[in-house]
């Protein structure tokens, strides 16, 4: 990806451990000797709303954002999520998904209806990776680790080596969860390395 | 070199170390909430959460008064709350150095307005820096110090959402070690009787044209050498946009931005075509800019948005005509943010949309209680408007002849914000003969911003024990006779009370108690949740009425409660007719339980 400038949307529900998969992918990129920059918005969002937090890197990163059609990654750690943050990816970008639905209030309360084939839409329009991230998770051993899965995924898409993310991972999660992180992460490395074989 | 990554708030906080700062405080308000937050890890600095933004301001100019180099931090709005000291310690100066900062909210991702700042500064001739990154933001503090005390004057730092959340790469710094100087009187200086006033204002003018100089030379105004044919004006985040949008452009870059450099300006204008004024906000700089007549065309809001945030596509779309390309998506359902599982809100709002009362609102989490399907709030104005907007609202209809009481008029208003400018609008409507009833939502905690310490608590940070304000004690000494504690979770007696007070022909004050559900005491237990029995269930939808994220509907219209988001507060089950709702593990810790336990709370209060 050299001089160019790489944006990762991180998108998903408020609760869901956005903000720390974020800081580490931020810290994974200043580690790899990038300039960094990311956003985030607190306040209203962390009561259930949407969360979205965009990450930036590169050789020289000047805006800490992107408008419409300017993402090269969508990370959504839910579904309805990666199709509200569509329009924020470049056409040739993309999209993992973790195949995981939470309702939002207008759907829990029966206003509205949650879409149905958000995967089937994403893939018809752009490269998509879908996973069950919350599966793998516990196959990890620890629920808490959906994040990090996703992390992983993503990963396989960066220039940003793995020794690096994993010492990332090391510094910034509890100890005794460390183990459980790195496996949840080398799960989400082979989901991505099977999807490229797979194309 | 060290360098970290930092958000815009703790680069500030980390300036103001670096400067020397000793004293700090704030109410908090997004976006500008974790700057004091962040002083408080620093062991030299004294740092602490203020009953209000004016409060904040006054004890910071004591506190200069005495020479300590002293820092308050507000979101855009509290400078309305703080603007009558502001104005006031702009005649007075500081001795020790006095950072004002403001955090405005462009976008208005968590407020009520979108006003720019920046106005204040050129109103109160405070001199103003805006950062445009978190290395910046560091650096303009610890400057803003000592040029505080050099120009004698407070100094007004501005940043914005984008700055505030944004974090980027910053070389860090040691700490400049300033002694407090100690108080000595200065009658002349900061007395302002009006014949020191007037004195003042003339020491006021003098220093506007040394900052002017000052500006002039300051190295954080300078021009960006680019091509001849685009010249781009800009200022904060919007600088950054513009940057990557117009890369090639020459840049007049704007750190301080009040007083303004006339001579660079001039300057940057002999070099360009054509100049891009690129703003959030107001026209603040371009129209200083028109009105400086540089002889070359100046393009600004005729095609910069005027409302709401900017990015670099808004930006080249604007200025180049360059129109994305994207993917567009069917209409989705919106995710808008809610009152959490076991959120001692929930019932009262409940109870308030069945009794068909009308509410005035206030600020804070339960400002959620207007949204659907909870709907019970009329208007939300600003930080302490419900009890004088209701008041205002019984004045009017009583004039007309009308009885109020069939309005059921109620105010409502949490407790960190009836502290913050509550308790002024109580004392106007008890003492004019209103008979408002006023709903106090206790959850012991300013909720919103995170979890601050408000005069409720009785523990501040690092466990520093307070003094509690006593919520209860303090209306009655006012003298308001019909006070009622109840907890928030006991609905019948909830709702009878505020059927009896909505009714009453005097003045009444509900305290609706019971600690917020993520206070970290609360938070840290393990609970069992409720199960809705689908054979049961008669799709009544009074449950869902609640608003609670734990509560969905099937397919087949039956209540479902996600187990991993339910918290066992059991407040569905007391609305539930059909019994259809109950806990999995009725022995097992719920939240009900838990606040119970962690307030100690008792029974025995309510009356």
């Amino acid at each position: 990806m050299g001089k160019k400038t790489t944006t990762v949307i991180v998108a998903g529900v408020g609760g869901q451990g956005i903000l720390l998969a974020s800081n580490l992918l931020s810290e994974a990129a200043m580690e790899a000797g990038y300039d960094v920059k990311k956003s985030e918005i607190h306040g209203m969002s962390q009561r259930g709303g949407d969360v979205i937090s965009t990450v930036r890197f590169g050789e020289k990163v000047y805006s800490p954002i992107v408008g419409l059609g300017e993402a090269d990654v969508i990370l959504a750690f839910e579904k309805l999520e990666a199709m509200r943050n569509l329009p924020y990816l470049k056409k040739e970008g993309m999209v993992i998904v973790n195949d995981y639905r939470i309702d939002p209030l207008p759907v829990a309360s029966g206003y509205m209806e949650y879409p149905e084939g958000i995967i089937e839409f994403l893939k018809e329009r752009v490269k998509t990776i879908a996973l069950d991230a919350r599966e793998l998770a516990e196959k990890a051993g620890n629920i808490r680790t959906m994040n990090v899965v996703l992390l992983g995924v993503l990963s396989k898409n960066l220039d940003i080596p793995e020794e690096i993310w994993l010492q990332v991972i090391e510094r910034r999660v509890p100890p005794k969860a460390i183990d459980a992180n790195k496996v949840a992460f080398r799960l989400g490395r082979e989901v991505a390395e099977k999807a490229f074989a797979g194309v | 070199m060290k360098k970290a990554i930092l958000s815009g708030n703790e680069a500030i906080a980390r300036g103001f170390w670096e400067g020397g700062g000793h004293f700090a405080n704030a109410y908090p308000g997004t976006p500008s909430t974790e700057i004091v937050e962040n002083l408080m890890k620093y062991p030299e600095i004294r740092a602490q959460w203020a009953v209000n933004e004016k409060t904040s301001l006054e004890i910071a100019l004591g506190a200069s008064f005495a020479g300590a180099r002293s820092l308050v931090a507000m979101k855009h709005v509290g400078l309305n709350v703080a603007a009558d000291p502001f104005f006031s310690a702009s005649y007075i100066g500081s001795t020790g150095g006095l950072v004002i900062v403001t955090a405005d909210d462009p976008g208005m991702h968590s407020s009520q307005n979108e006003q720019d700042n920046r106005w204040y500064a050129l109103h109160a001739k405070v001199p103003l820096f805006e950062p445009t990154d978190s290395h910046e933001a560091k650096e303009l503090t610890r400057q803003a110090l000592s040029l505080s005390e050099e120009f004698d004057t407070p100094w007004l730092i501005r940043s914005t959402t984008r700055i505030s959340h944004s974090l980027s790469i910053v070389e860090l710094g040691e700490r400049e070690e300033v002694e407090i100087k100690g108080y000595v009187p200065d009658f002349e200086k900061r007395n302002l009787l009006p014949v020191n006033a007037r004195k003042r204002h003339e020491v006021v003018e003098e220093r506007t044209i040394k900052l002017r100089e000052f500006s002039e030379k300051f190295w954080g105004n300078r021009i960006e050498e680019g091509e001849d044919s685009i010249g781009v004006v800009a200022n904060g985040i919007s600088y950054q946009h513009a940057r990557e949008a117009i890369p090639d452009a020459t840049f007049l870059k704007l750190l301080m931005t009040w007083p303004l450099p006339d001579n660079l300006i001039r300057e940057f204008a002999s070099k360009v075509k054509k100049i891009f004024v690129v703003e959030e906000g107001d026209p603040y700089l371009e129209t200083y800019l028109k009105a400086m007549n540089l002889g070359v065309e100046i393009i600004g809001k005729e095609k910069i948005p005027m409302t709401g945030e900017l990015n670099p596509t808004i930006v080249r779309e604007a200025l180049l005509g360059q129109r994305p390309s994207y993917f567009e998506i069917p209409r989705i359902p919106h995710r808008p943010p809610a009152l959490c599982p076991g959120c001692p809100h929930t019932p009262v709002f409940y109870i308030l949309k069945r009794l068909k009362a009308n509410v005035t609102g206030d600020i804070g989490c339960y400002t959620l209680g207007a949204l659907p399907p909870l709907s019970s709030m009329d208007t939300c104005v600003e930080m302490g408007g419900s009890i004088g907007n209701a008041y205002g609202i019984e004045i009017a209809e009583a004039m007309k002849g009308l009885d109020p009481r069939k309005k059921k008029l109620v105010a409502v208003i949490g407790d960190s914000t009836f502290y913050h400018s509550g308790v002024t609008p109580l004392i106007d409507l008890f003492h004019n003969n209103g008979i408002t009833t006023v709903i106090i939502l206790d959850n012991s905690i300013t909720a919103m911003t995170g979890h601050q310490e408000n005069p409720g608590t009785d523990v501040g940070y690092r466990g520093i024990p307070k003094r509690r304000v006593d919520i209860e004690k303090l209306v009655r000494g006012i003298g308001v006779e019909h006070v009622y504690t109840v907890d928030s979770f006991d609905m019948k007696k909830l709702k009878e009370v505020i059927n009896r007070e909505i009714h009453r022909q005097e003045p009444s004050v509900i305290i609706a108690k019971r600690p917020c559900v993520l206070l970290p005491q609360m938070k840290k237990r393990k609970y069992t949740y409720a199960i809705a029995d689908p054979e049961k269930c008669t799709s009544c939808t009074l449950c869902w009425k609640l608003g609670c994220p734990a509560i969905s509907v099937t397919k087949d219209k039956k209540t479902w409660i996600n187990p991993d988001l339910c918290v066992g507060c059991g407040v569905c089950i007391d609305v539930c007719p059909v019994d259809a709702i109950y806990l999995a593990d009725p022995e097992a810790d719920n939240a009900r339980k838990a606040g119970e336990e962690v307030l100690g709370w008792v029974k025995k209060q309510q009356q």
